[in-house]
């Protein structure tokens, strides 16, 4: 099937196999390799993007699905060679470790950071119940979130 | 702190390095590559925990497009060896482990049948049209079941269910006798799946031209993976180059050369085409090694006082049904540290080992540490509870005192210094005790059920070599060095293998410090062997303690012979020259200087004006090996809360206080620990890969095996203590295990003095809800 989309705001167009998983083809047909799998029943959150806007897990999507959206990957977060500010921010707080989940963490904490510009560690912790960190205790990555969202609300 | 020059970069909380490239989507997994041509190879499993394998028809899979190659364990025993394993040890019963299974299977998740295709998508299809014949035979998934005569056999050859058998410590039997009180009790540390975010993978690529294999690895020991897959290829180990790209975590579960990797290589070169393995979630659960499994039935002798006189475990260790690399060592390990922190005049283990039909085991963050934490620890609180004697001062009358080391121990381990003491007092201080206690009395008061634990543990971390030892030898030295281009570069090739730890801020902020420059002007070159021609790898607490030390010998020699240089340019003798912000200069004249940069040029430019006997160049390599482990230690301290009426347990609030010995970085020293703390907590709450008497696994993907969420865990108090240890030049002591080896008991001590006033003894891990409601159930009934 032909779909085409936009991801990171270029166009693509592409021939795709139905059944082809959407983190599969941003990872292999377009070699945007910070989209990470890290479960096969959906519950990790390594896989998400953004979808029209809202965080998804890429590994739960068919291609075909994405089909005239907008796609956001880690990778298209912050111009090439700089960091968001919640990116910076996670370096700050030392918020990863390995860095696997990271990618997939900072996508659903920027959807966190467009809808409420004050979460508190509950808040931050229940957005957050999607992924799954094995290295962190994510005690830095709800501390980096809350660093980030301030400094983002105080235009910073 | 001071304005001016940027702080010393040893013992600062400096962002690392590693991460921009990771925290926007630029780092480099397994999983990540692609190479022109690359098959993808996918494994069929066996369903069943024993059958016999009676034919297996793969016609259907071999005629699928794209479909390079269908194999099974018999057609790879022809060009294959049996897998590498702990089979070497004298006295052992070894079981052949071969890549696929060979006529029988052994446990849910056996290979049986491998496919190459030209597609990730096809090769699943493949798999899906492979047909295997199996006669189902009796399994046993327990361990104590698998010790009875008449349990089904696993390995005929072996004629025994038993692994080995081994006794560990002093004669106990005297002084037990003559104890005053024996506590007896039976604990259970349960198996565990590592669960790394990234699952296992390789890829793998043979070099027609100049004959060389490549094999990316998510590993934690690129050298000893070299070593290993050479000898199960059969393949020059010159021309076999691994490399450790970025690894989405490890734990000790990726330093197994394990069955899918080895095949990757294997038909890599049987096919002349790169091959890529990638696991998926649920043949991790079901492959990757699981963890712990230990269970010991316990004696423990007590005087009048209170004090320990003797100690004896029955521990019976499950080894799966096979061994992986050093899966024989857990066990060891549990009893030679099974006093923990304690003077225990007397103490033995006796290990029986097993192998039952499930995942073979072997080492998770806390290898055989966290074992015998959790049973000392628990032991502890049981006598406490039946001495009546409140747990810390039981504590306290026992723990080894700080003028007593280094301290043997009945079971051979040397605690090699040590402060005990100021761990609990500080941890006892920060969480306010006392004031806990009157807290839980006035909450209890109004019913609610709160809970109390701590734990007073001490392990070990950065093992030394075994002299002569056989099987899978993981030697104890590390090496790094350290250069200076001419160009001014400074490098440090480190033969450890970081992977989320920090280790590369670490070193540069080591060598950054000998050599008075930024940290972010060192590069660290890691993980691929032809770039380090050799190492270990990163495991047991060792990167820092073991590899740092290493660094910090290369970067003192390499400024030694900077300063000889220096001196000779500034024509002064070298005890006049001082360094500062990578610039020499003369104490006596500080206006004559002259930069790291040009001492480092003129090292290659000029060597017919070098110091007489000096080379030219400026490079240092060292190699370390510590005399004996490190000791670690700490005590933690928790409150949790359990609601009676559905079995939930909340940490309220949670203390963490450990030794470092010497915190090169406390930022990442603290998460280093809250990554730990959260593993335990998860084994101490949700954790447990389960099997049916049948030997069906009960847990095999996230749905059904929980590992904390963010909101599964509290905010953790850490704090870190200095007590240099004495076996190595940093006085590091490592912190990568602490979180897992205290915080299961800490937690259980804490849930089982919650229930205490309701009259539940023990309860074994993990604490989910159910378990914990029934317990309140039968103990109400
Ligand atoms: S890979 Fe998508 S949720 Fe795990
Ligand atoms: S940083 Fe390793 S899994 Fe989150």
């Amino acid at each position: 099937m032909k779909i085409s989309l936009h991801v990171n705001s270029r166009p693509v167009e592409a021939e795709v196999e139905p059944r082809l998983l959407l983190v599969h083809f941003l990872r292999e047909r377009l070699r945007l390799t910070g989209t990470h799998i890290g479960c096969d029943t959906s519950q990790c959150g390594a896989c998400t993007v953004h979808l029209d806007g809202c965080a998804v897990k890429s590994c739960t999507l068919l291609a075909v699905q994405a089909d005239g959206c907008e796609v956001i990957t880690i990778e298209g977060l912050a111009p090439e060679g700089t960091l968001h500010p919640l990116q910076a921010a996670f370096q700050e707080h030392h918020a990863l470790q390995c860095g696997f989940c990271t990618p997939g963490i900072v996508m659903v904490a920027h959807g966190l950071l467009g809808r409420d510009s004050a979460p508190g560690e509950a808040e931050i912790r229940a957005a957050l119940e999607g992924n799954r960190c094995r290295c962190t205790g994510y005690q830095n990555i709800v501390d980096a979130i809350r660093c980030a969202c301030e400094r983002v609300r105080e235009g910073t | 702190m001071s304005a001016g020059p940027p702080a010393a970069p040893v013992g600062a909380r400096l962002p690392r390095l590693e991460d921009p490239r990771l925290v926007s989507g630029r780092g480099c997994f397994v999983d990540d590559l692609q190479l022109p041509g690359m098959l993808h190879l996918d494994i069929l499993r066996s369903p069943h925990a024993h059958a016999r394998i009676h034919a297996i028809d793969a016609a259907a899979a071999r005629a699928l497009p794209g479909v390079a190659a269908v194999y099974t364990g018999t057609g790879l025993a022809q060009f294959l060896r049996v897998l590498p394993s702990a089979g070497g040890m004298e006295g052992f019963n070894a079981p052949e482990h071969h890549a696929l299974a060979i006529e029988r299977v052994r446990f849910v998740g056996e290979g049986v049948a491998a496919v190459l295709a030209t597609d990730r998508y096809v090769a699943r299809d493949a798999r899906e049209l492979i047909r295997v014949s199996y006669e189902v035979l009796p399994a046993v998934a327990d361990p104590e079941a698998a010790l009875a005569p008449d349990a089904p056999l696993l390995h005929e050859a072996l004629g025994t269910n038993r692994a080995f058998e081994m006794r560990i410590g002093s004669d106990v039997r005297e002084a037990l006798e003559r104890a005053a009180h024996v506590v007896r009790g039976r604990f259970v540390n349960q198996r565990i799946v590592p669960n790394t975010m990234e699952t296992r993978g390789a890829v793998a690529h043979f070099e027609p031209w100049d004959e060389r294999l490549t094999v990316w690895l998510s590993t934690q020991a690129p050298h000893l993976m070299r070593r290993e897959f050479a000898r199960f290829l059969a393949f020059p180990e010159h021309r076999l180059r691994v490399i450790a790209p970025d690894v989405g975590g490890a734990f000790g579960a990726k330093n197994n050369p394990y069955a899918e990797e080895l095949l990757a290589a294997a038909l890599a070169l049987k096919h002349r085409a790169p091959v890529k393995w990638i696991e998926e979630r649920q043949e991790h659960m079901l492959v990757t090694s699981h963890a712990r499994a230990q269970t010991v039935e316990l004696h423990a002798g007590v005087r009048e006082d209170g004090t320990l006189l003797a100690l004896h475990y029955r521990l019976v260790a499950d080894m799966g049904a096979y061994y992986h690399a050093i899966t024989h060592i857990g066990p060891m390990m549990t009893a030679a540290l099974m006093t923990g922190a304690y003077r225990i005049p007397y103490a033995a283990t006796d290990i029986v080992s097993v192998f039952t039909n499930t995942t073979p085991t072997d080492p998770y963050r806390g290898f055989g540490r966290a074992e015998a934490a959790y049973f000392i620890e628990r032991t502890m609180d049981l006598i406490a509870r039946e001495l009546g004697l409140d747990a810390v001062e039981l504590r306290r009358r026992n723990l080894i005192r700080r003028d007593e080391f280094p301290f043997a121990t009945p079971t051979g381990h040397v605690h090699e210094s040590g402060d005990f003491q100021l761990c609990l007092e500080r941890a006892l201080e920060r969480f306010d005790y006392e004031g806990a206690r009157r807290e839980q009395a006035r909450l209890r008061a109004t019913g609610r059920c709160i809970g109390i634990g701590l734990t007073t543990h001490a392990w070990r971390a950065g093992f030394p070599s075994v002299p002569g030892g056989k099987g899978y030898v993981i030697s104890g030295w590390e090496k790094t060095s350290v250069s200076i281009d001419p160009g001014g570069t400074v490098r440090a090739v480190i033969g450890t293998s970081p992977h989320g730890q920090g280790i590369v801020t670490t070193t540069a902020q080591i060598v950054a410090g000998e050599l008075r420059i930024a940290p972010r002007d060192v590069r660290i070159i890691h993980g691929d062997t032809d770039a380090v021609t050799q190492g270990n790898g990163t495991m047991g607490s060792r990167s820092l303690v073991v590899g740092g030390s290493a660094t910090l010998l290369a970067a003192r020699q390499l400024r030694d012979k900077a300063v000889r240089l220096a001196a000779h340019l500034l024509r002064v003798p070298a005890e006049r020259v001082t360094l500062e912000a990578g610039v020499f200069s003369d104490c006596g004249d500080p206006a004559r200087r002259v930069t790291l940069a040009a001492v480092a040029a003129h090292a290659f430019a000029g060597p017919q004006d070098l110091p007489e006997g000096l080379e030219p160049g400026l490079e240092a390599t060292a190699f370390f090996e510590a005399p004996n482990f490190t000791s670690c230690f700490g005590t933690h301290a928790c409150v949790v809360e359990v609601e009676p009426q559905t079995g939930e347990v909340r940490i309220l609030r949670y203390v963490a206080v450990d030794d470092i010995g010497r915190a090169i970085n406390p930022m990442i020293v603290e998460g280093q620990l809250h990554g730990g703390l959260a593993q335990g907590i998860g084994q101490a709450l949700m954790e447990e890969a389960s099997y049916d008497a049948a030997g069906q696994p009960l847990a095999a993907s996230f749905l059904d095996y929980a590992t904390p969420r963010a909101t599964d865990l509290p905010r953790f108090e850490v704090e870190l203590t200095e007590t240099p240890s004495t076996v190595n030049p940093l006085g590091a002591r490592g912190i990568g295990e602490a979180g897992t080896v205290a915080a299961p008991p800490a937690v259980v001590n804490a849930v089982l003095d919650a229930l205490a006033p309701l009259g539940v003894r023990h309860l074994d891990m993990p604490l989910t809800p159910h378990k914990v409601w029934r317990a309140i159930r039968e103990a109400d009934a």
